[in-house]
């Protein structure tokens, strides 16, 4: 049985400097909870998993609203492990973002990892509307299979739009159900955890960053925007959150003063690892009818 | 449309600059990602479904009549490497000037002054192959094509491997590239917000280690 769900969030400015969460609706296995933020004039939200989420023909969705000025942080109690469920041959599942972020104000959007286990197919889709004067601090990590097995069926797209014109699109397909060579010299070259962490910033505009390699396979690039992105790829989950935890910092570090994005602790958890019986599942590409 | 003009355009000999271009092979052959033949055909496989996908579709949408300065815009979102987008300006103002020296028409006239630092060259050999009486397909099939041979081309200078053993894998990878072209001009005929924005991690970030090699055989 495929389960659809929405959850929803808005979040304001509470007239005291802080940020209200007028509405905050957790559905399905998608439960939203107001947490501590150590920011003041952040909200923060956790989303954390209610059950074993998404499965093969599982439909999810976020949605999300900050008001012009707001300032809200969403993190995740755990990864997201896309598993196959009871059918692997089942349709794909979707994991659908909406973000908008309204004028002046500051999302930091810093999930957890995606794990993508093996027999799991997902079309992951994060599309952002970011107001000319908006910031956004935004982290994806993907992460291959589970430790020691093989990749299962991921595609994301990213899209984010500022002031209604495109600032960065990208779209990455792996496993079974991806075309050649993704896993091959030019794309990934073996690499099985990969990450892109984006900030976007008004201040950008007058100050662009210069590009720099942050080690062998990582890059900070100034994007023709207002906005840097940083791309990495890594052996594995943990290799890949130094890498991004470590430009995070330097970069929010860069931007100091109250009018900017906060930085602020992550903790570095490894993905959940569980055992859930899909240790013999096949490596094809389950129920897909692209190429 | 014309198969001849076609190959005038596809030609490696049309001048517009690509051939100093590697397209990745060489900062892939330096960390010994490309070592002969088989990881070439790996590499390319992976570069045409991912930048070479989303470059054709942008030149067959130029082709099926976009707008391109909206399409140059999406371009630009679609390269998040600062060294990347140069050279695809750079190639695109080459590209313009062997264009309008060859098929001239009033669409590139008014792409030229509107942007006269230059257009992604996907958008301006879209438009070219326009000017030149050819389909999107066709100006999807160019692209593609160009997305393989260059990094073939290059890697026959960098490893000294045997050019029989590159056109072999160039020959093998037909039928994808016929794929990718068609796939290209169906995503553009559902407008600009269907385009592909497929990517590949490694070549974005190799291109910024590559643009700052002291000495380097390709430009890009």
């Amino acid at each position: 049985m495929s389960v659809h769900a929405t959850a929803r969030l808005r979040a304001e400015p509470d007239g005291r400097g802080g940020t209200a969460l007028p509405v905050l609706e957790s559905d399905g296995p998608l439960a939203l909870r107001r947490t501590r933020s150590p920011l003041a004039a952040y909200a923060r939200v956790t989303v954390v998993g209610a059950m074993s989420a998404p499965l093969n023909g599982d439909g999810l969705a976020i949605e999300a609203d900050i008001a012009d000025r707001a300032r809200l942080t969403v993190d995740s109690a755990a990864a997201t492990v896309a598993l196959p469920g009871a059918r692997a041959d089942g349709e794909p599942s979707t994991y659908t973002v909406d973000l908008s972020v309204g004028e002046g104000a500051v999302l930091r959007w810093l999930p957890e990892q995606l794990v993508s286990a093996r027999g799991s197919d997902l079309h992951l889709t994060t599309r952002v509307q970011l107001a000319a004067t908006g910031r956004l601090l935004l982290r994806e990590e993907q992460i291959l299979g589970r430790h020691g097995e093989p990749s299962g069926a991921l595609t994301t797209r990213l899209t984010v739009h500022r002031a209604g014109r495109p600032l960065l699109d990208q779209q990455l397909a792996y496993g079974p159900c991806a075309p050649g060579g993704w896993d091959g010299p030019a794309v990934l070259g073996g690499h099985r955890a990969v990450g892109q962490l984006l900030l976007a910033d008004p201040s950008f505009e007058d100050a662009p960053l210069p590009a720099r390699l942050l080690g062998p396979t990582a890059a900070l690039t100034p994007l023709a925007g207002p906005a840097v992105l940083v791309t990495a790829v890594a052996a594995d989950a943990r290799l890949l959150r130094g890498v991004l935890d470590e430009a995070m910092h330097e970069l929010l570090d860069g931007l100091d003063g109250d009018d900017h994005i906060s930085a602020s602790s992550s903790a570095n958890r490894s993905p959940q690892r569980s055992d859930d019986g899909t240790g013999d599942m096949p490596e094809r590409c389950p129920g897909h009818h692209s190429r | 449309m014309s198969r001849a003009a076609l190959l005038v355009l596809a030609d490696g000999r049309f001048p517009a600059g690509g051939h100093a271009h590697s397209g990745g092979a060489e900062p892939a052959v330096a960390e010994g990602r490309i070592r002969d033949a088989d990881s070439l055909a790996a590499f390319c496989l992976g570069r045409l479904h991912t930048a070479g996908l989303t470059a054709a579709a942008l030149a067959a949408a130029a082709a099926h009549g976009l707008d391109p300065l909206a399409l140059d815009e999406a371009a630009d979102a679609r390269t998040p490497s600062p060294a990347l987008r140069t050279t695809a300006r750079k190639l695109g103002r080459q590209m313009m000037r062997a264009a309008r020296a060859t098929w001239p028409s009033p669409e590139l006239d008014a792409l030229a002054l509107a942007r006269p630092r230059g257009v992604h060259q996907p958008v301006v050999l879209g438009l070219t192959a326009r000017s030149a009486g050819l389909g999107p397909v066709d100006a999807a099939h160019c692209v593609a094509y160009e997305t393989v041979s260059g990094p073939a081309t290059a890697v026959v200078r960098l490893l000294s491997l045997d050019p029989f053993h590159a056109t072999a894998v160039l020959a093998r990878l037909a039928p994808e590239l016929d794929r990718v072209a068609e796939q290209a001009a169906e995503a553009a005929r559902q407008g600009i917000d269907g385009l592909p924005a497929a990517s590949a991690p490694l070549l974005d970030i190799t291109a910024e280690a590559h643009a700052a090699w002291p000495v380097r055989l390709f430009a890009s």
